[in-house]
């Protein structure tokens, strides 16, 4: 967009010899948020102009309103389930209590509520999957680099494998983690539903190649001189990975990270639909199978929470690394 | 005349003396401080080995400060990349207090070129990093904690000592990158053009100041420079390099001024002068290097 420089004509017309303080600002509000909501206008135009010449056999493809109007109604129906939810467990506790009004000696026992997730416990669902893959395989992937970034022929050795594995994608993958979890993870009364381990051990296979890849490189350009600094301190091996190796490939491993973590949502979605666990992506999937006339519109809602928490979990990530990162003036977007 | 030869009779002795007389050399090698025998390097090239450095001899006395100067390229870093332990020699080796050298080692501290500092720790962390290595169980924390102030006193850095090397100058950085070296309390140390990249003013005040901290110090000190006035004013002693490949020693000046040396009262001095023309007489006459 650097290219593109859009002058703003200013109210008083001859703000390109002498700029005002009132034009610079207004020039720098319609930057800042006059050109996205711009932006955001077009697309909904050009959405909604779109979706009303597509048929589909559930109906026309839902546009802006019909979106819009989803919400409000998915809102609705959180908010009945969720009340449902509380009736559920309070007429419990009255019968608790009633029975031990009766008899001092009944132990209360309070069963948890059974009823369909709730559109939230789907987004909690997805972000405890996605973030245990992404944890899980950031504990891998971050040693690993380091190692393969310290040592030419370790690295060497090991790109071929890495090359070969990182483009494939989750759909693949997903068949061989099914059958190997059915086979390993028998346990009668299991402490996470499989269709949770399946997603999780997929995302993470896929997460693993942009940090270990990025990291690598990191760490073996650390510059030389810092190296004989090490070299001439005698610095042991596990100093120097904490004094020099880490700080020195931290920009680095972050942007593995960030690609890792942004692949792991990605993935999630397709896996959650394969693996039946309950998150967005069975949501959508479900919805697909459903077929009702408000499917579409409810499949639209999934898309754009998706993209939210997308965008959200990368920059929880930019301000993590901001928070950790030593160059504080390093410019990170 | 101060002008004498590398191969001096000394070390001709010795060269002899490794091949016929074991014993005699090995009690030459013993009485030396830092010794440089027969030091040749080569290095893998596409096309064969290249030779860098051939059969440098050089015998370095205790506290005595010697500046290797010559013209760009010729292996100068390459020298001292072999006294740190950086390189290892193809031919020859160095001996340093009766003990070959065949690894880095903090009793031979590197000021390196562009000050090395981690930039993501303060002034004071960068030397702390190097004391808690090197006195690790010798020092106290309280000592350790002394003994990193002192160091920075030393080149005039206390004032700036919790700040990070992007927040301070290029002279105060190189001051910092010195101190780090002084503090593991070197057998001999190695300055790899220290001052090269600082603008002129700020080599001078670095170079007054690292005379005054040698005058308090006497280290043994191995520098690299380019700089003909530099090399007179600091030195008791400069080493010519020809130039590559297969460089080597050409000539070795001693600098017999009295210290403590004023830069300005050195800049009129007669002998001053001398010693000055005859390190550019054999930098710009005898080995002349035209760049191209």
């Amino acid at each position: 967009m650097k290219t593109l420089s859009l002058k703003w004509p200013s109210p008083s017309g001859s703000s390109a010899s002498k700029p005002s303080p009132v034009s610079t600002l207004i020039n720098r509000l319609m930057r800042g948020l006059g050109l996205p909501v711009l932006g955001i206008g077009a697309f909904l135009l050009i959405w909604s102009v779109a979706a009303s010449h597509i048929n589909t056999a559930l109906g026309k493809f839902p546009g802006p309103v019909a979106v819009g109007q989803q919400i409000v109604n998915m809102y609705e129906q959180y908010q009945h389930a969720e009340a449902k939810r509380a009736r559920f467990y309070q007429r419990q506790e009255k019968i608790n209590a009633q029975r031990v009004a009766q008899d001092p000696s009944y132990k209360p026992r309070i069963f948890p509520y059974t009823g369909p997730p709730t559109f939230i416990d789907r987004i909690k669902t997805s972000l405890i999957t996605v973030l245990s893959g992404f944890l899980l395989a950031s504990l891998i992937a971050i040693p690993v680099g380091i190692v393969l970034g310290l040592s030419a022929s370790m690295y060497a050795m090991a790109n071929p494998i890495i090359q070969l594995f990182k483009p494939v994608s989750p759909l693949a993958w997903l068949p061989l983690v099914t059958l190997v979890i059915a086979a390993v993870y028998t346990h009668v009364n299991p402490l996470f539903p499989k269709a949770y381990v399946v997603s999780m051990i997929t995302v993470m296979l896929c997460a693993l190649w942009p940090t270990i890849v990025n990291t690598a490189i990191g760490v073996a350009s650390i510059p030389q001189d810092l190296r004989n600094v090490s070299k001439v301190l005698r610095l042991g091996w596990f100093t120097y990975v904490r004094k020099i190796v880490l700080p020195s490939s931290l920009p680095m491993m972050f942007a593995g990270l960030r690609l890792s973590l942004s692949i792991s949502w990605m993935v999630l979605i397709a896996a959650e639909m394969l693996a039946q666990n309950p998150g967005l992506g069975m949501f959508v999937w479900d919805e697909f199978q459903n077929g009702s006339s408000q499917s579409l519109s409810r499949i639209m809602v999934a898309v754009i929470v998706i993209g939210l928490i997308g965008y959200l979990l990368d920059r929880t990530m930019l301000l993590l690394q901001r928070l950790i990162s030593w160059d504080k003036k390093a410019v990170l977007r | 005349m101060n002008l004498k030869l590398i191969f001096n009779q000394e070390s001709a002795m010795e060269t002899v003396a490794q091949e016929e007389m074991p014993a005699e050399s090995s009690r030459a090698a013993e009485q030396a401080h830092l010794l440089m025998s027969q030091v040749s390097i080569d290095f893998p090239t596409p096309k064969g080995s290249f030779r860098a450095l051939d059969k440098i001899d050089l015998n370095i006395q205790r506290g005595e400060f010697v500046s290797l100067i010559g013209h760009s390229g010729c292996g100068k870093s390459t020298v001292l990349n072999i006294v740190a332990g950086l390189y290892q020699p193809t031919e020859g080796g160095v001996i340093l207090d009766g003990r070959e050298v065949t690894e880095p080692g903090p009793e031979r501290a590197v000021v390196f070129q562009n000050h090395s500092l981690l930039p993501w720790l303060t002034a004071y962390e960068n030397v702390a990093l190097a004391v808690k290595q090197v006195f690790k169980g010798k020092k106290s924390k309280a000592e350790m904690r002394e003994w990193i102030e002192h160091n920075l006193r030393l080149v005039h850095m206390d004032h700036a000592m919790h700040k990070r090397p992007d927040e301070i100058s290029g002279g105060m950085k190189q001051r910092v990158g010195i101190a780090r070296a002084l503090a593991m309390e070197p057998t001999v140390m190695l300055m790899d053009e220290p001052f090269g990249a600082l603008d002129a003013l700020t080599r001078a005040h670095l170079q007054d100041s690292l005379m005054e901290i040698q005058r308090e110090l006497k280290n043994t000190v191995i520098m690299i420079t380019h700089d003909v006035d530099e090399a007179v004013l600091l030195s008791d002693r400069i080493v010519m390099m020809t130039n590559g490949p297969a460089a080597t020693v050409g000539e070795v000046l001693d600098i017999d001024l009295p210290r403590p040396r004023d830069r300005l009262t050195m800049a009129d001095d007669a002998q001053y002068n001398h010693l000055r023309h005859e390190v550019l007489k054999f930098l710009y006459e005898k080995q002349r290097k035209d760049e191209t």
